[in-house]
Formats: structure tokens, sequence, C-alpha cells
């Protein structure tokens, strides 16, 4: 059977506030799905009732196929997750922890030991295995939840912002596991704000703001959602760019909707275009002669839609 | 407007499956419990125990040694009476508050509980794991309180130190029923705050005021027995060594001097306990079922 999750009208209520508002989706099969949306959106919100960590106010969450909150023991038998930074037991070292995770889950003490020296090398913590988790930093803390949420190789993960408190080379890595986990056929359900994480390692994306679900797509579709849309670049020169040759020659040029300016010598060019004609003026531009160093998007397609959406949300 | 329905169409999957059937509930518990008084074991409340233990009974020793009254090394009922009878109670309340207070309020205040909860575990088996971790750790404190008064009795009567030992016997088992009792009402104020310190504090001022002022308010004024407060039989595991002779049927005397006092029988004791076992665990766990880790 292929993994799922699937909210069904999932509603919670904090007396008056709606956190999260009739959310309806499924997701099924092997796929990285990246949860996005801004602070406060309702993101952790809705991975908490996947975890039974909140109760919904209506609906309910399932995991393969069976409902958290009426079975949280089998439900969460084949889900491995990590919600927000979790303290482990002070005292007990990652070695111990896992054990007991592990044991908890009814794995077969091989099981534990095999598995836990894969996780563990997986975050690179091998070598604090013995240690006490009371002396670690956030960062290995976190590392050591992540293992823990792979231990059993659950076939659906669920992270709440993995990479929260790690430091550029361990949020590189958690990039790394995830994109390994894809590899096993997982369902992976991540919550994130960090866009270019999503664009790296997720299929698909589930944007939410103010407990409404805005739209849940494929990472190819948001492209083509945003192909109506205005796209933007920015090029750099070598030396500084007058804003008489910039709006006579640069913003004239095929495609260009308009232009501002970063500094003396980078601008940011607001375009129509789609691949092709970003490569048309690309060319253009070089020709100028005006010593171009670089051309690139300066927002990715989902950053976006991301922006366009939300401010459509807020109503601006 | 509603808010959009999404469905993610399926992709193939091979994944090998998640690894581990889920133990049932009676284990998980023990599981957990092992786990949990590890890490008691290794803690600074434990070390901060059994240095409060190390010290009064070190002090006990010393003073008996240097001392050596006869009211106290004279019979291993005087012995026990003295120093295990009258000292018993207050022992397992300081244990029972270092070990439960922050049982499950430490759950949500630490944020330990985002990892144990994410596991396919019942909160019931959660509380039962540590309520018997935290009830082990204390009785680990409070056994080795009366291991050193078992040492100095052997050391000064010999074999005649086991010579009333039933009643010793009877005692370690109702000062255990009674930590057992009170590691479920501070489980059930564990559960009811979410911070650590507000629990502990609650159930300290209830047991060594609280509670002392309504027994003797009850008593004074109103003149019935405080059969309903757990402080009110705390001390039989004293009164079976010091005072056999209370029981059913009579427990209450009345003196010129003193008014009315009370004393509960063992069978009342054991139900009062019995009773405040269940009331608490049932309220703690009741409390905790439906606590959000929000």
């Amino acid at each position: 059977m292929a993994p799922s999750i699937e909210a069904r009208q999932l509603t919670k209520r904090f007396g008056s506030f709606v956190a999260l508002d009739h959310l309806d989706l499924a997701v099924e099969g092997a796929v990285c799905v990246g949860f996005l949306g801004p602070n406060g959106a309702g993101k952790t919100t809705t991975l908490k009732m996947f975890t039974d960590l909140i109760f919904p106010t209506e609906g309910e969450a399932f995991i393969n196929g069976i409902s958290v909150q009426r079975d949280r023991k089998r439900a969460l038998a084949s889900c491995g997750d990590l919600i927000e930074t979790p303290e482990i037991y002070p005292s007990l070292s990652p070695n111990e922890a896992l054990e007991m995770s592990g044991a908890l889950r009814g794995m077969r003490p091989e099981e534990i030991r095999d598995r836990t020296r894969v996780v563990l090398d997986e975050v690179k913590m091998t070598e604090w295995a013995d240690k006490k988790v009371g002396k670690f930093s956030k960062g290995m803390k976190q590392r050591i939840n992540i293992a823990a949420s792979l231990l059993s190789d659950p076939d659906v993960v669920i992270l709440d912002e993995p990479s929260t408190g790690l430091d550029p080379r361990g949020m590189a890595e958690v990039r790394d596991i995830i994109r390994g986990l894809k590899k096993e056929r997982r369902l992976i359900f991540m919550s994130s704000h960090i866009l270019s994480e999503v664009v790296d390692v997720c299929d698909r994306v589930a944007l939410l703001n103010h407990g409404k679900l805005l739209f849940s797509d494929t990472l190819a579709n948001v492209a083509l959602r945003f192909d109506g849309g205005v796209r933007s670049v920015e090029a750099e020169f070598a030396r500084p760019v007058d804003d008489p040759v910039v709006s006579g020659q640069i913003a004239s040029l095929p495609g260009v909707s308009g232009w501002s300016r970063v500094d003396a010598s980078r601008i940011t060019l607001s375009l129509k275009a789609d691949g092709d004609s970003r490569a048309e003026l690309l060319e253009r531009l070089a020709a100028l002669k005006l010593g171009l160093v670089s051309f690139r998007e300066s927002r990715s397609a989902l950053e976006e839609v991301y922006l366009r959406e939300i401010s459509t949300g807020e109503g601006g | 407007m509603s808010a959009p329905t999404a469905t993610m169409p399926a992709a193939p999957t091979a994944g090998d499956g998640t690894l581990g059937v889920v133990p049932g509930t009676f284990q998980q518990a023990m599981i957990l419990s092992r786990y949990q008084l590890r890490d008691y074991l290794r803690s600074r409340r434990f070390v901060l125990m059994m240095s409060i233990v190390a010290v009064v009974g070190g002090l006990l020793t010393g003073l008996i040694a240097y001392f050596r009254p006869a009211g106290v090394i004279g019979s291993a009922t005087d012995m026990y009476g003295t120093l295990w009878g009258t000292s018993a109670s207050g022992l397992i309340l300081f244990a029972g508050i270092i070990f439960g207070g922050d049982a499950i309020a430490g759950e949500f205040q630490n944020k330990t509980g985002y990892f144990l909860m994410g596991l396919p575990i019942r909160r019931a088996t959660v509380y039962a794991g540590k309520y018997t971790a935290a009830v082990a750790a204390a009785v680990v404190s409070t056994a080795v309180y009366l291991a050193i008064i078992v040492g100095n009795a052997v050391y000064y009567l010999g074999p005649g130190a086991f010579s009333d030992g039933s009643a010793l016997l009877e005692s370690f088992g109702l000062a255990v029923l009674y930590l057992l009792a009170l590691v479920g009402f501070v489980f059930l104020f564990s559960s009811l705050f979410k911070t650590s310190l507000y629990a502990v504090l609650v159930v300290a001022v209830l047991f060594l005021f609280g509670f002392s002022i309504i027994q003797d308010l009850v008593v004074g004024l109103i003149h019935i027995e405080p059969w309903f407060l757990l402080s009110y039989v705390a001390n039989t595991s004293n009164s079976v060594i010091n005072y056999p002779f209370v029981g059913v049927p009579a427990h209450v005397s009345h003196s010129p001097l003193l008014g009315t006092t009370y004393a509960p029988g063992y069978a009342e004791a054991i139900e009062i306990m019995v009773g405040y076992l269940f009331a608490t665990a049932l309220g703690g766990l009741a409390l905790f079922e439906r606590e959000e880790f929000s």
C-alpha cells in the first residue's frame, strides 16, 4: 500500500482565533511535500494534529488511512516525526534515547543496534553516540531528533522545519538526508519557510496562510502558475550604469516590462518571459557591452508565487 | 469561501516497510519506566535525595553512637519506632515531590513530551510508565534510608534486630502504599500545571501546611474524623510500630487536656490510601489526556 496522509476538514480554534480552517489535503505515494506559509499560518498546528500533540476542534487527520485521533498508536506506528525541537531526557545518550525509541516501537534489539548505527552516521553524530544529550547544542539535539524520526525506517516522515537550529553545513546535511529519504521512496511531509530548501528537496508544495490552504501543487505546476505573472532578474555590471542608459538601452529590450535599481551597478528587471526569452535577453544585455558580470533570477518561481499568493490573501 | 481541497496523485512506492511491531500497553509502560528510572537515577535530584538520606542517616548514626540513648537502642521496636516510624512519612513526602513533581509538567515545560508523544504510544501508557519510574526512584531512596536504620539496629542489637521485623515490614508496606498514593496526588497536580514549579509548590504547601491546618480545623471545630485527608493516614507507618494498639475498632481518644484525637485504623488507612491512589491516578490521567502540546 502506498504511504499516505490526509487531513479531512481539519480545523483548530484557540478561543476565537482560527489557527486552521477546514483543511482538506491528501497526499499519497513516495513524494516530498513542502508545507509552506508565513509564521502563524497554521503549519505547525497542522503537523501537531497529525502527531496528536494537539487535538482538532473539527475534522480528522489520517496516516496510512488510520485516524490519528481515533487510534494514535496504530496511526503513528509507521510514521517518524519531528515537531519543533524536542528535548531528550538529558542524562540519556543518543544510543540510549534511540534504544528507548526503538523499543517503544517494538523493534528487535539487533534492529535497534543496526539502525542506530545507520541513522547516527546519517546525521553525523556517531562520535557522540555515548555522550549525554544534556550537554549537546540545539543543533546536535536536532540531529539526534532527526535520527530518532528515521530509526524505524518509517514510510511516512513528518518534519516541522527540520533545519531549525542548524548551522549552514547542518542545513545542507539535512537536505542531503531528505534527498536520501526520497530515494528510499517514502512520503515526506515537511514544513519550512526556507523556500530554497523546499525547491531543493520537495516535489510538491502546499501553501497555507491564515489557516487556509491557498494551493497545493507540484513544483512544476507552480512554475506554470507563475508564467502569466511577472518574473524578475537581477543584472550586475562591472561598473556603474547610469539611469539614462538603463531606461534608454536596457528597459527598451524585448520582454522587459520595468526596472528598479538595487545599487549603482545592479538593477532588477521585471519581465514577462519564459526561459527562452530570458536567454535571449541575456544575449542582448551582453551585446550592449556594459560590463555584464551576472544575470540571475532575483526570485524563484516558487518565491514569486508564494509572495503573490500571500499578498493576495492579505488583501494586498 | 471554503479552503480548496487538494488531492495529490499516488506515486509508486517500493519501501521495505516500517520496522517493529508496536508492543502492548503494559510492555510499553515497563520500557518507558526503565529509561525514565535510568534518567532519574542519573539526575541531580537523585543525588540531592540520596544526599539528604545520607546526611539524615549519618547524623542519626553519629548521634546514637555518641549518646547511646537507652530509649532508642534498648529494643528493636524502640529503634525502628524512633528512627524509622517518626521520619518515614516526611522522607516519603520529600521523595514523592522530588521525583513526581515535574514528571508530567516537565514533559510540557522541558519539551521532552515532543520526543515521547510523537511515538506510537498512548498517553495513558506514558502516564503509567512515568508513575512507575517515579515510585521506583522514591522507593530506592526510602529503602536506602531503611537499610541505614536496619544496619544500626543490627550493630547494636545483633540478631535481636529482627525480633520485631514484622512490624517494620508492615510499616514499610504502609509507607510504600502511602508513597503510591502520594505520587498519584503529585502526578495529579503535575498534570494540572504545565510548569513544574507550580506543581511542586502546591503539593509541598498542601502537605506541609494546608492539610494540617484543615485537619486541626476539622477536628477542633467540626469534631469529625478527618478521614478524607491523605496526610491523616500517612502516620500509620509510624503507629504500626509505636502504637500497635491503634486500630480497629477504637481509634478515637478523648483527653481533657488535648481534646479529641483521632488515629486511623490500618484497614481504614489502607482503604483511604488506595482510594487516593485510584482517584488521583484517574484524575491526573484525565487531565493529561486532554492537555495539548501547544
